[in-house]
């Protein structure tokens, strides 16, 4: 055998673009147990059970409603306000779940990475296959409700970039998946980001369209708030192709795309660097 | 180089840092990489001290391990053993890819998968049989090995019948087993094994053994094996490696590492010169308590070294609190390996009654028995068949070493754990 012929290696510090990948590929099986641990284990020992899976979005969106459209007054053309909260809370949260999800992988996590080593990225990899899941179900609810708001007579309907909209749960998948990478890595060594990150999401909320139409910031004169925030894009865009009211350029699909796909790869390069020391520092 | 060699460690080294982090680590980092990006060398490698967990430091970074080398072969059972704190948990962190090394490099052909804990990942409200396809993952399985294996996993660990209850549910010995025997079956080419011994009942310690050998002997795996049990470290390993302090201060024998390890730091003895006082450690029951023992010379002086041809005379020093009959008092002398050498009996002295006070027993070992080594005294007190007032497994260290070179050129050790001085004749 050759001196220097080893089939693995251990070293200090592994190579920033070093990523592993077929390694990942070899444990899609983790992956796959982990996300049906998440999805079965998540509700165990409630009473409403998946329930909840509905309940979050519905009685979010009747709040809304409620505040936002008949409180406060701000109106929805040609659509039902509960319709219009309806999709832009299902969209949201896949994009918060991620994120949140993803954004305390190596603390949650420390007990189980500080014993055996498998890739790391799996964990917050599982987080947003999991949250898939959620995501489907909530679309479905969203669904039904579309179904009974045009048999009372409302002429909603789609177009056809509704082909996009798996796209777009892709671009949310990676936003708040590289967002969630960038914050679980510098959580290890500054906790200060984690308090952050719990009220900056629901700041974000605010300027993201989740409740508020594009057009009440054009009204006041402050589309600034809107127009860089790439989640407003997604979550308008969505909103767009489900229910055919909003703004859509592919300008804005293009900046989007490369908004998350830049986000995604800074985080996995960072997650990269951090999974293997992160254990001394958290 | 060796074919054989599965695993080479090359100069490695890991640093910590002490203390809390705070507002000091961002200025240190920045440093670094300051430090980084005009291509010089981290300015907190070159400080550091060695791990000595007792003595307290100046630098606020501590070497958990430095320059560690060794190689292991395949098939190899390799022991590494060493004091708490003395790096053994950083090195196989370091080994199961848990941290990366400071410095230094590790090669290896095959698969690592260790056991630092058994048990990781394990969710408490899923069943035992999902546990185990999700326990089996973590650690690098495919379902499909998983699923070949599932009735043999199952049957080792014992608890066919909650395989299908959720783990929350188990005793935590049964967790244990499960966990153990998902491991057992993983196949790796390196197993990294961390006092998985320690829990588990008598049957299943014996089952665990068994397999590890299994898993050494017939499939020709490697096992590293980290434990303060020497017995079990004795019965598995072949080779030892003695950490302290970091550094790797014994390579050999797993039998040698052992000695080595019990003669520089193993023991904690009170009087490590030659006397044992336990006045304030309160050894014994309500009759009797042992205040002290000692080993002295022929002229009275305490000493813990001896000349192969010198007589050691032990002291045994007690306090009699209620009057005892048929009472029994024995010297035991062991090798550092906890094998008994002999043990003699008070019994003949001792069998009548002694009233209240303090006695001492005198005994003499006489020269020219034991051999050039280390060995334990230790003692105990008993009225045979009804009750024991103490038991100790070590009093005392001594040694003894040979003085002059009979028959031999060099001053060398007899093998056997004694070395008599017999009559010989011949006509």
């Amino acid at each position: 055998m050759n001196k220097e012929k080893w089939l693995f290696e251990i070293t200090p510090k592994n190579n920033l673009f070093d990523l592993n990948l077929k390694e990942v590929w070899q444990y899609r099986d983790l992956l796959v147990l982990f996300v049906k641990r998440d999805v079965v284990t998540l509700y165990k020992q409630t009473v409403l059970g998946p329930l909840w899976y509905l309940i979050q979005p519905l009685l979010t969106s009747v709040i809304y409603t409620v505040i936002f459209n008949n409180v406060a007054g701000i109106e929805t053309p040609g659509m039902p306000s509960f319709l219009f909260n309806l999709a832009g809370v299902t969209s949201w949260n896949y994009f918060k779940e991620c994120l949140t999800g993803t954004a305390d992988t190596f603390k949650k996590n420390q007990n189980i990475f500080g014993k055996v080593y498998f890739p790391r990225i799996i964990m917050p990899l599982s987080v947003v296959v999991s949250n898939l899941v959620k995501f489907g179900i909530q679309l479905l609810i969203f669904i039904c409700f579309y179904i009974y708001y045009v048999s009372t007579g409302w002429i909603i309907a789609p177009n056809k970039f509704i082909i996009l909209l798996p796209l777009l749960i892709l671009l949310m998948a990676f936003f708040g998946l590289g967002l969630g990478m960038i914050i679980s890595s510098m959580v290890t060594k500054y906790r200060d980001l984690s308090f952050l990150v719990t009220f900056g999401v629901s700041l974000l909320m605010y300027i993201s369209l989740v409740n508020l139409p594009y057009s009440k910031f054009e009204e006041k004169g402050v589309t600034y708030l809107v127009d860089y925030n790439p989640m407003a894009h997604l979550i308008e865009m969505s909103r767009f192709m489900l229910i055919g009211q909003g703004n859509f350029t592919i300008d804005n699909l293009i900046y989007v795309t490369c908004f998350s796909i830049v986000v995604l790869v800074i985080g996995i390069l960072i997650f990269n660097k951090t999974e293997k020391s992160f254990i001394d520092t958290i | 180089m060796d074919e054989h060699i599965i695993l080479k460690i090359e100069n490695v080294s890991k640093q910590y840092r002490l203390g809390i982090l705070g507002t000091g680590t961002i200025s240190h980092d920045l440093n670094k990489w300051w430090h980084r990006i005009r291509g010089k060398q981290d300015p907190y490698l070159k400080i550091g001290e060695s791990n000595d967990r007792a003595s307290k430091g100046n630098s606020e970074y501590v070497w958990a391990l430095k320059e560690i080398n060794f190689q292991v072969k395949k098939g190899e059972v390799l022991g590494i053993i060493g004091k708490n704190g003395a790096g053994k948990s950083t090195l196989l962190k370091i080994l199961s890819k848990v941290t990366g090394p400071t410095t230094g490099t590790i090669k290896y052909n095959g698969r690592i998968a260790s056991l630092l804990e058994v048990g990781t990942g394990f969710h408490p409200e899923m069943t035992g049989r999902e546990n185990i396809f999700l326990n089996g993952a973590i650690l690098g399985m495919t379902k499909k090995e998983i699923n070949t294996k599932i009735d043999e996993i199952i049957s080792f660990s014992g608890c066919e019948r909650y395989i299908d209850t959720p783990v929350k549910r188990y005793s935590s010995g049964m967790t244990v087993r499960l966990a153990f025997a998902v491991a057992a079956h993983l196949e790796p080419d390196i197993l990294i094994v961390d006092e998985v011994l320690a829990v588990g009942d008598a049957e299943f310690q014996k089952k665990a053994i068994g397999k590890m050998q299994d898993i050494s002997g017939t499939d020709g795996r490697t096992v590293l094996f980290v434990s303060h049990n020497m017995a079990a470290v004795k019965s598995l390993c072949t080779r030892g490696v003695v950490l302290n302090n970091g550094q790797s201060v014994f390579e050999g024998s797993s039998d040698d590492a052992i000695e080595f390890y019990k003669n520089n730091n193993g023991l904690n003895f009170i009087g490590n010169q030659g006397i044992f006082d336990s006045s304030r450690q309160d050894i014994g029951n309500n009759d009797v308590k042992l205040l002290q023992v000692a080993c002295s010379d022929s002229k009275g002086r305490i000493r813990s070294n001896y000349f192969h041809d010198e007589s050691i005379t032990v002291k045994i020093t007690l306090n009699i609190l209620k009057r005892i009959e048929n009472s029994r008092f024995a010297l035991i002398v062991k090798t550092l390996s906890d094998d008994i050498v002999f043990v003699s009996s008070s019994f003949d002295i001792t069998n009548t009654s002694i009233s209240k006070g303090v006695i001492t027993l005198s005994v003499k070992i006489p020269g020219s028995l034991l051999n050039n080594s280390n060995y334990i005294i230790a003692v105990s007190g008993a009225i045979p068949g009804k009750r024991y007032f103490f038991e100790t497994t070590n009093c005392l260290n001594i040694k003894v070493e040979s003085m002059e070179n009979k028959g031999f050129g060099f001053n060398e050790k007899w093998p056997g754990t004694v070395h008599p001085v017999l009559n010989w004749t011949v006509k």
